[in-house]
């Protein structure tokens, strides 16, 4: 399993490589210009030095290797010296400045990262809990009512896209009942009970719309693969032996079940850091993915080359932990 | 100069007061608390100069300040400066070669430090640096030399005479920084001081205590700004981020937020957000306007790449005057103005609309539709409708495409006008581009609006302070895009007239402000009575306010936060 592992690893170098090769060509290529979102008071001849004050002005090769050197080796050596405070490790080379701030983009990336784990990686993390347990009841008293409530409300919260039930929910509970804030304040600092529920109180509606959207999916995924499982033999055979039905399901239908659905839960948590780009904007999170769709219209390429990079390593990682999982479930997988 | 900006704030504070508020004098610095803003197009950075950006504009103003800026009637104002130098009072010279500033007494840098001339000087080197990439460079153009005479004294000198010689160093683009913490940052250096750059040490009334980009910037009150009382409000976090609607819900509808920038919502969306009661819509109006360029040269795709939209093909019918006349008199203005704008649109003939001393009253007949004219005109100059029920004319059918950037109000006002243009006979293709294209500049792409790929396009021009010479120097001769250029340029319309160029040649030499102004209303009628611009709607700049909030004064000449230090909570 170790070999196995360190052998995707090593793989895994150039395809990221490849990735980021065909990221940095394909931005490269696409219309846009950093200077297009400027007021048209702003006459030409300065748009063309403000073009070539962001090094636009070289080929782009030199500006492709220029940028992995900065991103393979300049940015993780600043991350880990600001992480563990050694600041001789601190590199003297030239950082990856965003076009828009004029600031390194790896500043930036560690500014958001907190309040998107917070709210989309919470959304996840309740979509998974409230999922598993709908998906297993619906699966194991199928076609009962709890099965077909089950299945309308994952219809729903599947296909009412985010950007509806984002803002009924702001008009409901912050317009008319005045609960919870309609914008996420990220300077909020948890120090004590009372900032520790105004926190709670503004990841309400963010982290709701998000876990039904992800509940919705993953209930769909493991009621279907515990109905696969329920009519197998090995079913059949456990109660057959006496085991109690409590048995029966949770260890030996749920452990089976679980095969697929941790795939698609591992696979989903590259999405997590990629943020929620619709649920951010509506709730004024600025995560990563607020980030992102900002940089694009913006024309920050720096900063969408260096969050779709972060995005496909982070994907390309998560595949082989779902691989590595796999393993561990069913010890009928081995690799070796 | 504090007495004339104290006079200013008393008498807004004294104009939306309600009775019961705390009286001015009873108003100390900090008093009012916090306050809340919402930018939804996040802040960037701090230094304009990095960014030309108007929320960047905006925000830094409150921090860093210019010599003079303009009032709400676009007058100019000391504002560092002890007094606005002029021909009268001799600090502008007599041949108009230079202009003499003197700094206002006693300013203080937040950090507590004297601003002297060598500020103002070093500003200077720093923007004009030519690796620096620095958004405001234009401002300084034709400047020969900037000198401090001594302390409080500094002398511009250009390299021509200069009617109009109040444009470095005024409003809110043109602001003075401070040497000691910029020293090191010149030229190519200048995104590496990032520290700088966030959280610049400045006169006005507020200092950066927390810069996050696109995120969120907190602000405290400035503890040496020069008015001992202001500013009222102690700390400013100015958000950013979500969306256009988020912002105006925020102040309308839950009141989490005091005051919402740049709110282009429908009209319908506005108003029924504005009936929650929280607070109040604030419309004003500068020279941004929406119009309609023809194309004078052929565009046509059978033409080679670098042929098209040049002055080798004349256009094969918008070079008549008559079918131009028809084009404008088939739009219904007012409709178009309360369709895509409500309240923040109002109809217009005139390019420059703004200033009101500039804007031309001799141009509004064509604010009435008439479809029956333009059909008469069509007709008289032979253009004969075909089966299908379009004119031709020689073999030329009356077709045309007309382009925009992508945008929901441009895409009705398209929709809309092409439906008024086939009444009268003209066949109209739309088409539009993504604004980052579009506005992009990209001289290799075809879809830029300098290319112009197509016969009319329509997009809104705008220009700087009060003075719109500049402006309308961009349809003089020799100004289009072409491939030599490539493909930059201002004279969309590919235009050139000699009385045009003669009239503006005049303009710029004149110091008289009245003959000034008589000469751009000249100019704007040449372009507009010869339907070269087919002007639609003077935009509005749309900000949104709680009630509970006084002090703030819109300005459409400077930024919308001049008089930040005067804002105060009515409840305190």
């Amino acid at each position: 399993m170790l070999n196995y592992t360190i052998r995707r690893l090593v793989m895994a170098v150039p395809t990221v490589i490849i990735i980021s090769l065909l990221i940095f060509l394909l931005l490269d290529l696409a219309p846009g210009d950093p200077t297009a979102q400027l007021p048209l008071t702003i006459p030409n001849e300065v748009r063309e030095e403000i073009r070539l004050a962001l090094g636009l002005g070289e080929p782009v090769m030199v500006r492709y290797v220029r940028w992995l050197q900065m991103m393979v080796v300049n940015e993780p050596l600043h991350a880990l010296a600001s992480v563990t405070g050694w600041e001789n490790l601190r590199p003297d080379g030239q950082r990856i400045l965003s076009w828009q701030s004029r600031s390194p983009v790896g500043d930036i990336i560690a500014q958001r990262i907190p309040q998107t784990l917070w709210v989309v990686g919470m959304g996840y993390l309740f979509g998974i809990l409230i999922a598993l347990p709908i998906g297993i009841i619906s699966a194991y008293k199928q076609y009962s009512w709890f099965d077909q409530i089950g299945t309308f409300i994952s219809m729903v919260g599947f296909s009412v896209p985010v950007f509806f039930t984002g803002v009924v929910l702001i008009l409901v509970f912050s317009v008319w009942l005045g609960w919870f804030p309609s914008m996420y304040d990220t300077t909020l600092r948890v120090t004590d009970w009372d900032s520790f529920m105004r926190q709670v109180r503004q990841m309400v509606l963010p982290v709701s719309v998000l876990a039904l959207f992800n509940a919705a999916q993953i209930s769909r995924f493991m009621r279907a693969s515990m109905l696969d499982n329920l009519n197998q033999d090995y079913v059949r055979t456990a109660r057959a032996k006496g085991l109690r039905e409590n048995t029966v399901v949770m260890v030996h239908v749920l452990r089976n079940s679980m095969i697929p659905v941790v795939t698609v839960i591992a696979l989903g948590v590259p999405a997590v850091f990629s943020g929620a780009i619709i649920t951010e904007t509506i709730f004024r999170v600025n995560g990563l993915g607020a980030l992102l769709i900002n940089a694009i219209y913006a024309s920050d390429i720096p900063m969408v080359q260096t969050l779709t990079f972060i995005f496909a390593v982070l994907i390309v990682l998560f595949n082989l932990i779902a691989d590595v999982i796999y393993g561990i479930l069913d010890p009928r997988i081995r690799y070796d | 100069m504090t007495s004339k900006a104290t006079l200013w704030g008393a008498a807004a504070a004294l104009a939306l007061m309600p009775a019961a508020a705390i009286a001015a004098e009873e108003r100390t610095r900090g008093s009012s608390g916090h306050l809340n803003i919402i930018y939804w197009q996040a802040v960037s950075t701090m230094n304009v100069f990095l960014s030309g950006g108007t929320k960047e504009m905006n925000a830094a103003s409150i921090v860093l300040e210019p010599l003079a800026r303009f009032n709400p009637e676009g007058e100019l104002v000391p504002w560092l400066a002890e007094y606005v130098p002029t021909l009268e009072n001799g600090s502008v010279s007599e041949d108009l070669m230079t202009i003499t500033w003197t700094l206002a007494e006693d300013i203080l840098w937040s950090d507590g430090t004297p601003v002297t001339s060598a500020d103002v000087v070093f500003t200077y080197e720093y923007c004009n640096h030519p690796e620096g990439g620095c958004a405001y460079r234009d401002r300084f153009a034709g400047i020969e030399s900037v000198e401090a005479l001594d302390e409080r004294t500094i002398r511009i000198t250009f390299d021509e005479p200069r009617p109009n010689p109040h444009v470095a160093f005024v409003g809110a683009g043109s602001p003075i920084i401070q040497k000691a913490q910029f020293e090191n940052c010149m030229g190519a250096r200048a995104p590496e001081c990032t520290d700088a750059n966030f959280a610049p040490i400045g006169t006005g009334p507020y200092v950066v205590t927390d810069f996050r980009p696109n995120d969120v910037i907190q602000f405290e009150a400035n503890p040496n700004f020069r008015v001992p009382t202001q500013p009222y409000f102690q700390t400013i976090t100015w958000a950013g981020g979500g969306d256009a609607t988020g912002a105006a819900r925020a102040v309308f509808q839950t009141g989490e937020m005091d005051y919402a920038w740049n709110l282009q919502l429908a009209p319908e969306v506005i108003e029924q957000m504005a009936a929650g009661g929280q607070g109040e819509l604030l419309v004003d109006f500068g020279p941004l306007i929406e119009h309609i360029n023809i194309n004078l040269t052929d565009p046509s795709p059978d033409l080679p790449v670098d042929e098209r939209s040049t002055k080798l093909h004349p256009h094969p019918f918008l070079t008549d005057k008559a079918v131009r006349r028809a084009l404008s008199l088939a739009i219904d203005r007012p409709l178009l103005a309360e369709i895509g704008f409500g309240e923040m649109g109002l109809p217009t003939c005139n390019f420059v609309v703004a200033p009101p001393a500039v804007s031309s009253p001799n141009n509004d007949a064509c604010l009435e539709q008439d479809i029956d004219q333009a059909n008469a005109l069509l007709d008289e100059a032979g253009w004969e409708r075909g089966p299908d029920g379009i004119r031709s004319r020689d073999g030329v059918r009356l077709e045309k495409l007309f382009q925009t950037s992508t945008n929901a109000v441009r895409q009705d006002f398209q929709a809309l006008i092409q439906q008024w243009w086939r009444e009268i006979g003209v066949d109209t293709r739309l088409r539009n581009v993504d604004a980052g294209v579009f506005f992009g500049g990209d001289p290799s792409s075809l879809d830029t609006f300098q290319r112009f790929s197509a016969d009319v396009q329509m997009y809104a021009s705008t220009f700087e302070g009060t003075d719109p010479t500049s402006f309308l120097e961009q349809r003089r001769c020799g100004r289009h895009p072409r491939p030599e250029t490539q493909w930059q340029g201002q004279n969309i319309n590919r235009f050139c007239s000699e009385d045009y160029d003669a009239l503006w040649l005049e303009k710029s030499r004149e110091a008289d402000p009245d003959r000034r102004a008589e000469l751009a209303i000249k100019l704007n009628d040449y372009l507009v009575q010869n339907y070269i611009i087919l002007p639609l709607v003077a935009r509005g700049r749309v900000s949104a306010i709680s009630t509970d909030v006084g002090g703030m004064v819109m300005n459409v000449w400077d930024s919308e936060h001049w008089n930040q230090a005067e804002w105060y909570r009515r409840t305190e």
